[in-house]
Parts: structure tokens; C-alpha cells; sequence
């Protein structure tokens, strides 16, 4: 057992490398492992999740609210990660930093100055029905609506970097190209842009997907009883039903999608080698 | 003012393009035959590739008019016009294979399958790459992309072919093949052809006319050996190819043709510009039209250093008053001159090779 001394600037990680092991490994472990031992050994918690028609219908609402924001997301990213990548250095600085700003603000005080916008008397229902768009307030705040619009506008920056660290690769003269060839904008985009920026939608897709999997603070504040999400159940189970297994359990199916999404964009773009 | 040209293909007149306070493109005027090579000749920022790019449409002119075939395109976006272009750094789409690169103009414009496949065949056989069609751009050289992209754009036999520095990423001796293979196809398919350079011998090996841009504008358009030969231009002789300047005062004309003075010594040049007698004047000449003797009428000089070119021989020499010009000689007559580094010569030229530019 004489292997080779390691690099001395392993021992400069290893601090860091700590405080993962003590704060994150071994406390998801240790929920993760509950799920098999609580309240006794054996996939009982499991068994439960699948008997229990409410579970199912959690975590189906999780999967199809997150694949319903990710759309979303990359249609509203996709024109601000172009700016920023073909756009002047101005351009480029001012979005960047209007991206971040959020980044800078409390998720916390983001929803609940969405909750007020959105309410029923809130400005923007007010605006609405002033300039007669409207005559009754729409509903915008305690369903699906609002649980998109909360979870968009934060998940917005995990669409836009991907997309633009993709897009700014892409040679502007492959266009003026296609152009030159006889495709019109359309075809031209279809043909040539978006398959380039493929790599970036994917990974921003993912990105996006998978961080809303655990959304917790947007569902409660801003979705009603139907956009209950895995999340919140987690938190319910453990904190007013203290059964820690069930919790163990929804966590360990949350955990298997998202490595089974990962595995899945890194077999996807490992494979097909888009551009460069 | 150039007039309308019968029977050109391409006619540009009064086009002006300036970007915020930056004038880059200053009523340039031209007409292209059909058949012809033409070539823009400037350093950067002449106005060379602005002019390419608001013929192919990926520029809009503020003022001017574009005509290819009899037809007013500068309103048309680049795909309704009937161009192809080559780019600099090869455009290929890297997520598309060289079959399927080429295959892309013929797939916009509708062309039946089976047509297609033979078409990208023979386009493929053209440049000679034809075992190359199911690689992908990246798994070529440099030049055998450049081939890829010259197939893309000729596959669809467009009316005008316009070229931007496609050499300018090759080394050397690529670039020297890939001209002569372009000048072939250009008379193979006869092709018209829009060639923009900043590398003169490139712009005099392969074209018809060159039309040669500065700050903009025109300078002069005519084929290589006019502006070789006859350049209208102080700019112009200094850009294509070597020249040695000498500044000097115009003293007339006389019997023999027009007569400067340099250096306090009386030397001919050619008539072509009448300066008033007196007046400052730039005297350009070639440095193989150089003449070096030991005796006789002649510019005073010092031989500064002398160097070895194989087949020829380079005299870096010094002029009375400081200028630095060379002379070039070929082999044997370097050698018959028995001149040496360190020695006083007379530098001298016949009056048709040697042109006063006003200055």
C-alpha cells in the first residue's frame, strides 16, 4: 500500500471537502437510509408511497408543474441569451447584470412581492381591468399560474448562462452563410442556430428542471392545495408527522429522477457531439 | 463617372455605407462583365469587404444602387438574391456533414433528391474531395474545408460568386495551390467572381481587373498590369507591389519627356502626371527597373548591403539625401555588375518606368 505521495494542493481542498461530508453527505444519507430502516427495516415506506394515491399525485404534480416550467423558461431565456452573446459589450454587461440582480435578493422577499403583484386586488389585476382588458380579477395567485410565473422568474438565470456560454461559440457567419445559401430567418435559425444551441438548451432544461424538482418556498406561498409539491410532503411528513421514513423515501424517489435526468442529458450530449 | 455598362452583370453605382461618423464605404462605382475575375485590393478598413457584404445583402447601402443581371437588389435580402459566398474562416456548419453541407443551398431552393446527390457528387469530384462527403468540417484540414465551402457555394452555379480573404487562414504554400485551383474552376465553370484580398500578389495572380480601395473609395480599377505598370495613384504604386520613393522638384518638360530633379540631379520620368515646374513631386520606381552603375549620369548612392535570393539578387542602397531603396537584378547580371557592399554607386532608370506623383 505504498501509492504515490499526493498533490500537496489535495490538502488545500480538504477543508471544503469536510464540510460537504458533515453537512451534506452524512445528514442526506442518513434521511436517504431512514427510508429503508423506519420505522423498521425493510421497503415498507416505499410500499406506501405506491398504496397512498395522494403520494402518487405529489410527486406526478412535481414532475409535470417542473416540465411545465421549463418550457417556459427556455422560450423566455432564449432571446436574452442571444443579446447577450451577439450583442454589443454593453449590451452583454447591462444583461448580465440584470440576470443577477435577483440572485442578489432573498428567494423569501422575491415571493412574497410576487404574492402581492399578483393578487387578487394586487397592481397588476388593477392595471388590467383599468385599461379593460379584463372585468374580473383573473386568477393569477394559489394555482398553477402563479406557481409558474414565482418559479420562472428565479429559474430564468439557469436557462440564460447555458444557452449563452453555447451561443457565444457559435460563428455569426455560419447565419450570414445560410443566408448567402438561400435560407430565409426561419429556416436559416431551425436549420443552423438552434441545433448549434442545442448543447445550452439541454443543459439549461436540465438545470431548470431539476432545481424546481425541490422548490419548496414558491409552491407554499404562491400555489394552492393542487401545486403541492415533493417538497413541501417532505416537510409535512417530517415536521407535523415526524414519520421520517415516508420522508426518507419521497426524498430517495426526488434523488432517482433527478441522477436518472442527469445520466440520461449526459448520454444525450455525450452522443451526439453538436457542434465542436 | 462611370457610366451604365452594357451588358454587366454587376453594377455598382454611388454606393455609400458609413457606420455612425465613420464613412466606410465612399461612392464606389464599378460594373463586373460576366465572366470576369474582379478583385478588391485594400488594407483593412479600406471599404473592401463592406462593399462584398452589401453585394451579398448582409450589409444595406445608405446610398447607391446594387444591380445584378438588370435587376435593383438592394432592397433583396441575401437568399432571394443569386450569389453564393465563400468566408473567410470557412462558414461550415459543424453539425452537418460535408454531403450534407453542400447539399444545403440545393435543399433551400427545392431541387429533387436524386438531383441533389449528383450534384453534391460532381461538386465534391470538382473540388477533390470526393471520398470526403461523410466527415464532418472539423475532421478536414484548413484547406479542405475552404474546398468544402467553395463546393457549397458553387453547387447552385449562382450568378456571381463572391469571395471574402478565403485564403486568409491557409500558410503559404496552400494558399498558392488553393489560387490556382480557384483560378481553374473560375475558367472551368466560367464563373463570375467577386474576390476580396489585402495581399496584392494574390490580387495580381488571379485576377482580370483589380479595383484597388483606400479610406473608402476607389483609387484605381484596371487589370493587373495597368496598375502595375501605370499606377494613377502615389497609394496605388506603393500598395501593388514594391516601389522605391524618392521626393524631388518637377522641372518641366523637355524634348526627351518630363525631367525632375532629386537630389540635385536631373532624372527622367514619364509624362503621365504634369506637375507645374517647381512644385514637390513623389517619383516612384520599380525596384527590377532599378539600373546600378559604377560610371555615367545617375542619383548617388551607397550599396548598403547586398542580398542573396537564388535566382536573383536584392541591393538594399542608401540615396544621397537618405532614402532606402533596393534594386533587384537577376542572377547572372547581379553578378556581372562586380558591385560591392560599401561601395558608391549611380542609381538610374529609363523616364518610362519611373512615374512623378504631385504631392
Amino acid at each position: 500500500m505504498r501509492g504515490r505521495a499526493p498533490d500537496p494542493r489535495f490538502w488545500l481542498l480538504l477543508p471544503a471537502l469536510l464540510v460537504l461530508l458533515v453537512t451534506f453527505v452524512l445528514p442526506v444519507g442518513g434521511l436517504l437510509a431512514r427510508a429503508f430502516t423506519q420505522p423498521e427495516p425493510g421497503f415498507q415506506n416505499f410500499a406506501l408511497l405506491w398504496e397512498r394515491p395522494v403520494y402518487l399525485q405529489v410527486i406526478w404534480n412535481t414532475v409535470m408543474i417542473s416540465a411545465a416550467a421549463t418550457p417556459v423558461a427556455l422560450i423566455l431565456g432564449f432571446p436574452v441569451a442571444h443579446a447577450m452573446a451577439h450583442g454589443s459589450p454593453r449590451t452583454r454587461r447591462l444583461l448580465i447584470f440584470l440576470v443577477l440582480i435577483p440572485f442578489w435578493t432573498s428567494l423569501l422577499v422575491r415571493s412574497f412581492a410576487t404574492v402581492i403583484l399578483l393578487q387578487r386586488r394586487g397592481p397588476l389585476n388593477t392595471l388590467l381591468m383599468n385599461i379593460g382588458v379584463i372585468d374580473t380579477p383573473l386568477p393569477l395567485i394559489y394555482n398553477l399560474t402563479g406557481v409558474l410565473l414565482g418559479a420562472v422568474q428565479t429559474l430564468l438565470p439557469f436557462v440564460i448562462f447555458p444557452l449563452y456560454s453555447s451561443m457565444k461559440r457559435i460563428d455569426p457567419s455560419l447565419m450570414q452563410a445560410a443566408l448567402t445559401l438561400g435560407a430565409g430567418p426561419v429556416r436559416a435559425f431551425l436549420r443552423v442556430y438552434l441545433p448549434l444551441s442545442l448543447p445550452g438548451l439541454m443543459t439549461g432544461a436540465t438545470l431548470v428542471f431539476i432545481s424546481m424538482l425541490g422548490y419548496f418556498v414558491i409552491p407554499a406561498l404562491l400555489g394552492g392545495p393542487q401545486e403541492t409539491m415533493v417538497a413541501q410532503m417532505i416537510q409535512d411528513q417530517i415536521a407535523q408527522l415526524g414519520s421520517w421514513g415516508v420522508a426518507g423515501a419521497m426524498s430517495f424517489v426526488l434523488l432517482a429522477i433527478t441522477a436518472g435526468l442527469l445520466a440520461l442529458l449526459h448520454k444525450l450530449v455525450g452522443l451526439k457531439a453538436v457542434a465542436r | 463617372m462611370t457610366q451604365p455598362t452594357a451588358g454587366a452583370l454587376l453594377e455598382l453605382s454611388g454606393v455609400r455605407k458609413r457606420y455612425g461618423q465613420q464613412v466606410a464605404v465612399d461612392d464606389v462605382s464599378l460594373a463586373l462583365r460576366e465572366g470576369e475575375f474582379l478583385t478588391f485590393l485594400g488594407p483593412s478598413g479600406s471599404g473592401k469587404t463592406t462593399t462584398l457584404m452589401m453585394v451579398a445583402g448582409l450589409q444595406q447601402p445608405d446610398a447607391g444602387s446594387i444591380i445584378l443581371r438588370g435587376k435593383a437588389v438592394d432592397r433583396l435580402p441575401p437568399y432571394k438574391r443569386d450569389i453564393g459566398m465563400v468566408f473567410q474562416h470557412y462558414a461550415l456548419f459543424p453539425h452537418m456533414t460535408v454531403r450534407r453541407n453542400i447539399a444545403f443551398p440545393l435543399e433551400m431552393r427545392g431541387t429533387p433528391k436524386a438531383e441533389a446527390s449528383r450534384l453534391v457528387d460532381e461538386a465534391l469530384a470538382m473540388v477533390g474531395l470526393p471520398h470526403h462527403g461523410e466527415r464532418l468540417p472539423r475532421e478536414l484540414s484548413g484547406g479542405q474545408q475552404q474546398r468544402v465551402a467553395l463546393a457549397r457555394a458553387m453547387v447552385y452555379r449562382p450568378a456571381l460568386l463572391l469571395m471574402d480573404e478565403p485564403l486568409g487562414a491557409l500558410d503559404k504554400s496552400l494558399r498558392e495551390q488553393l489560387q490556382l485551383e480557384i483560378k481553374r474552376l473560375h475558367r472551368e465553370r466560367r464563373m463570375s467572381v467577386l474576390y476580396v484580398t489585402h495581399d496584392q500578389s494574390e490580387a495580381l495572380t488571379m485576377s482580370d481587373r483589380i479595383a484597388v480601395f483606400n479610406d473608402g473609395r476607389i483609387e484605381q480599377i484596371g487589370a493587373p498590369a495597368d496598375l502595375y505598370e501605370r499606377p494613377a495613384s502615389r497609394f496605388v504604386a506603393g500598395f501593388v507591389g514594391e516601389t522605391n520613393f524618392l521626393t524631388g522638384e518637377a522641372l518641366g518638360r523637355d524634348g526627351n519627356g518630363a525631367r525632375v530633379s532629386l537630389a540635385g540631379v536631373a532624372m527622367p520620368v514619364s509624362d503621365r502626371f504634369l506637375a507645374t515646374p517647381g512644385s514637390r513631386v513623389s517619383v516612384a520606381v520599380r525596384p527590377e527597373r532599378v539600373r546600378l552603375s559604377t560610371t555615367g549620369e545617375g542619383v548617388p548612392a551607397e550599396l548598403v548591403d547586398l542580398i542573396y535570393l537564388g535566382n536573383a539578387r536584392r541591393f538594399v542602397l542608401r540615396l544621397a539625401g537618405g532614402a532606402e531603396w533596393t534594386a533587384l537584378m537577376q542572377a547572372d547580371a547581379a553578378e556581372a555588375s562586380e558591385i560591392e557592399p560599401g561601395q558608391t554607386v549611380r542609381v538610374s532608370w529609363q523616364g518610362m518606368h519611373a512615374t512623378a506623383f504631385p504631392m
